[in-house]
């Protein structure tokens, strides 16, 4: 689903949440696991759940920078490095 | 300790995951999708309730459906969202981003049916649930054995807070 979203949106917000969903995908599994072996699972969730909120933030705050100098949130428009 | 965990509820909680999670892709509105997000992501927190992690389900209700998403729902509101509602919304991706999401759903099954350590671990009598309770576990493996992991984390959010604050500022 989280794939789909990276793939075929040409908005950037939505691209980012598309990321949160894979990144959720990844918890519901840890914890799922964690239920047979261990603890170990649920504290990685944690640290995956603290690097999810950093990269949103940070992804966050590119797309003002980015919303600023362009006026515009589409994904095809980003292509100040290409060639 | 009874267990709580029902098929009934386990089918719902990953059934409204699931139809939200397609809302959160298809809807041509950002705000809409940050709404179906959060559903996603309470149906979520449910799920790990069953699953005896309450300290992550926890976790997840407060820092992704209340920080995250007030995030996400202010940025949306500060970028135009009305302009760029009548633009078009999907690039043409939909083979390439369907073929992959495929190849990766088969590569996952393989994974699990081929692994032997999971098989094993599958037949393992389900997690020797502690007497203690599951924040205190969590907690006592968090500032013991994953202290220096704790740390790094805590320092990656610091330099996220400054990045994020020096590209978001007009002027530095």
């Amino acid at each position: 689903m989280g794939t789909i979203g990276v793939l075929t949106r040409r908005n950037v917000v939505i691209v980012l949440m598309s990321i949160e969903l894979i990144l959720n995908a990844v918890n519901l599994n840890l914890v799922a696991f964690s239920r047979m072996w261990g603890l170990q699972g649920q504290v990685f969730a944690i640290f995956v759940i603290t690097d999810a909120a950093a990269e949103a933030a940070v992804g966050l705050g590119i797309l003002i920078a980015f919303f600023r100098n362009k006026e515009t949130v589409n994904m095809d428009e980003v292509d100040l490095l290409k060639w | 300790m009874a267990p709580v965990a029902t098929p009934f509820f386990f089918y719902f909680l990953s059934g409204l995951a699931l139809v939200s999670g397609i809302l959160v892709i298809t809807r041509k509105n950002p705000v809409h999708s940050a709404l179906a997000l959060i559903l996603t992501l309470l149906a979520l927190a449910g799920i790990y309730l069953m699953l005896y992690a309450p300290f992550v389900a926890g976790v997840q209700i407060i820092l992704y459906a209340g920080g995250i998403m007030v995030l996400f729902l202010f940025v949306i509101m500060l970028v135009d969202v009305g302009r760029a509602e009548k633009e078009r919304q999907f690039n043409k991706q939909w083979l390439v981003a369907i073929a992959a999401t495929l190849g990766l759903g088969i590569l996952f099954v393989k994974v699990f049916t081929a692994s032997k350590t999971l098989a094993e671990l599958l037949k393992r009598p389900l997690a020797q649930l502690p007497e203690t309770s599951n924040t205190q576990q969590v907690g006592f493996s968090l500032y013991g054995q994953y202290m220096l992991a704790f740390e790094i984390a805590s320092l990656l959010l610091l330099v996220a807070i400054v990045g994020a604050v020096v590209m978001a500022k007009k002027r530095i």
